[in-house]
């Protein structure tokens, strides 16, 4: 079975992003990116699978600007086995990025998508169920656990009350949550060795799929900042500063 | 404008987020048809109709809905998608499970996580976890949005809509549901609690977390919470974690016990009304956004502070 990971180059999530001054978005010339965490974990589950005799192919896709070839690089070094780039420098929405990904997956035929669940620029948590909706395939988010026997997939999911746990037939769509693996570092022989794996370009126009975004961004802002707090010196001074001046207990 | 809500329930509650994603329709400026799918729900229908602001309760019941899968709540809301302008579902894992699905079906953006509404078409929305507040307009005939229930007051009770059974979806797709695991607690839910004690790394345990935060939320009749941290060492589980990626709270008092204050657990707490915290590490970044800050060993404070409360 072939799995494919889509993996997504975001600022990196030690990076304390800067919202430009004339509104227009965050700052990101200069800044150092990464792979997005989530996808990280996706990618290490997919080796794991194909570590346990599951899968046969681990393929990493990435959309988005040319430098995105480093994000592939980063996920063939920790062990995926080809990348494919479908490149534009269209802003790129989840909606638009689930129909490129619906179309990779048309071509390539795999047996499961492992995705990251949310992003960790724009937070929106779409591009896993996006496709697994377009593709009419079954999904199960936010997954802590992932078995696979006969065809089968059994997911555990952290749900707001605890713990899910779905059974679904491949084809299908997972997306990670934290605690389902904890990726490995690349060692340095894989890092020369990645660079030798092949990556193949592709363009939206050739996927023939319309990435015009749909929703306009008028303007980012900083959030209001708290206003500075004190320090008080023991537990009596904190609790009679909650009682008499936060009045909250 | 035209506002459907995807009530967020078991088949017995409903869901407090529901109240607040009703919130966001009252901010839009309308009353809201508030889809009930499920099975043996007709309880939480009417739960519904007693909500402000609810013109009617629009009832799907069928064993195909009884697992509450996305797939099937998705194929559900789409038999009536259509008629809406507007379709509002909790930020909830329930709601960020099922509401992509139902956009790109419609082949519409989604808007995940607002936190105002502007106008009809425009939204502000928290982006890198908080640090920025993007401002979006959709051109989309249907909006599907996803609401931040902090950012909305949940309406209250006192209304009486009409509850109207509708055509039920029939296959129920092939996921099924064959575990779960409800975390139990006595403690108001983590999301709706008016004081939350929350506990980090520098607990040190499980054992720890529980014995000093059990009794100090006992004594504050609080919710307990944790950091990312604390759920991955084992302290807590899952769904206590407080962060980007786990809850998004803001009680009137938030107590943080050991908690650094990494900017992902910042996002999900920093808009609660007094923060509090204590920390033996006097540069810990949680104190840069605490109202009150107490520098000192835990394990004496946090007993002390029970025992004095």
């Amino acid at each position: 079975m072939k799995i494919l990971v889509p993996v997504k180059r975001v600022v990196d999530y030690n990076v304390k992003i800067r919202v430009k001054p004339d509104g227009s978005g965050v700052d990101t010339a200069n800044v150092k990116m990464s792979m997005n965490p989530f996808d990280e974990i996706a990618v290490e589950e997919a080796i794991r699978l194909k570590e346990a005799g599951v899968a046969s192919e681990v393929v990493a896709v990435s959309c988005g600007v040319a430098q995105c070839q480093e994000t592939l690089r980063a996920a063939m070094a920790m062990g995926a086995d080809r990348g494919i780039l479908v490149q534009t420098d269209v802003e790129l929405q989840p909606l638009a990025v689930a129909k490129l990904l619906k179309a990779v997956v048309e071509k390539e035929q795999p047996g499961l998508v492992i995705a990251g669940k949310q992003a960790i620029d724009d937070d929106a948590n779409q591009t896993g169920q996006m496709l697994a909706a377009l593709l009419g395939w079954p999904q199960a988010t936010f997954a802590s656990k992932v078995v696979v026997t006969d065809g089968k997939l059994t997911v555990t999911r952290e749900v707001d009350g605890g713990l899910e746990t779905l059974e679904l037939p491949l084809p299908a769509v997972i997306t990670t949550d934290l605690r389902l693996n904890e990726p490995r570092f690349a060692t340095l022989p894989n890092i020369m060795k990645a660079k030798k794996k092949p990556i193949d370009t592709l363009t939206p126009e050739a996927l023939g799929v319309d990435v015009t975004p749909r929703l306009a961004t008028l303007k980012v802002e900083e959030p209001p900042k708290r206003k500075a707090g004190v320090m008080v010196g023991s537990v009596d001074e904190l609790i009679e500063k909650l009682r008499n001046e936060a009045k909250v207990i | 404008m035209k506002i459907l809500v995807i009530a967020e329930h078991d088949n017995q509650k409903l869901a407090p987020a529901t109240a607040h994603a009703l919130g966001a329709a009252k901010a839009l400026g309308a009353a809201a048809d508030v889809l009930v799918a499920g099975h043996g729900c007709r309880a939480v229908a009417e739960q519904a109709a007693k909500l402000e602001g609810v013109a009617r309760v629009l009832l799907a019941d069928s064993p195909a809905l009884a697992d509450l899968t996305a797939e099937a709540l998705a194929a559900q809301a789409l038999q009536i998608a259509k008629e809406y302008t507007h379709i509002l579902v909790p930020a909830t894992a329930f709601g960020k499970n099922v509401a992509p699905r139902i956009a790109a079906l419609l082949d519409v953006a989604q808007i995940s996580d607002i936190v105002k509404v502007i106008d009809a078409d425009t939204f502000v929305r928290p982006i890198y976890a908080g640090n920025a507040l993007a401002t979006v307009r959709s051109g989309d005939p249907v909006k599907v949005i996803t609401v931040r229930g902090t950012a909305f007051d949940a309406v209250g009770e006192g209304g009486n809509a009409p509850i109207e059974t509708i055509e039920a979806i029939a296959e129920s797709g092939p996921t099924k549901v064959v575990g779960r695991e409800v975390t139990k607690s006595a403690r108001p839910e983590l999301t709706n609690a008016r004081v939350i004690v929350s506990g980090g790394r520098g607990l040190g345990s499980a054992e720890k977390f529980h014995e000093l935060l059990e009794p100090l939320a006992d004594k504050l009749g609080a919710a307990i919470g944790a950091s990312r941290a604390a759920v991955d060492a084992g302290y807590a589980p899952n769904d206590y974690q407080v962060g980007q990626t786990g809850k998004i709270v803001a009680p009137e008092l938030y107590v943080a016990i050991g908690i650094s204050g990494a900017i992902q657990h910042l996002a999900g707490m920093k808009d609660s009304k007094v923060i509090v915290a204590i920390n033996k590490d006097p540069e810990a970044p949680i104190f840069q956004v605490a109202d009150y800050g107490l520098v000192a060993d835990l394990f004496q404070a946090v007993p002390e502070l029970t025992q004095k409360l």
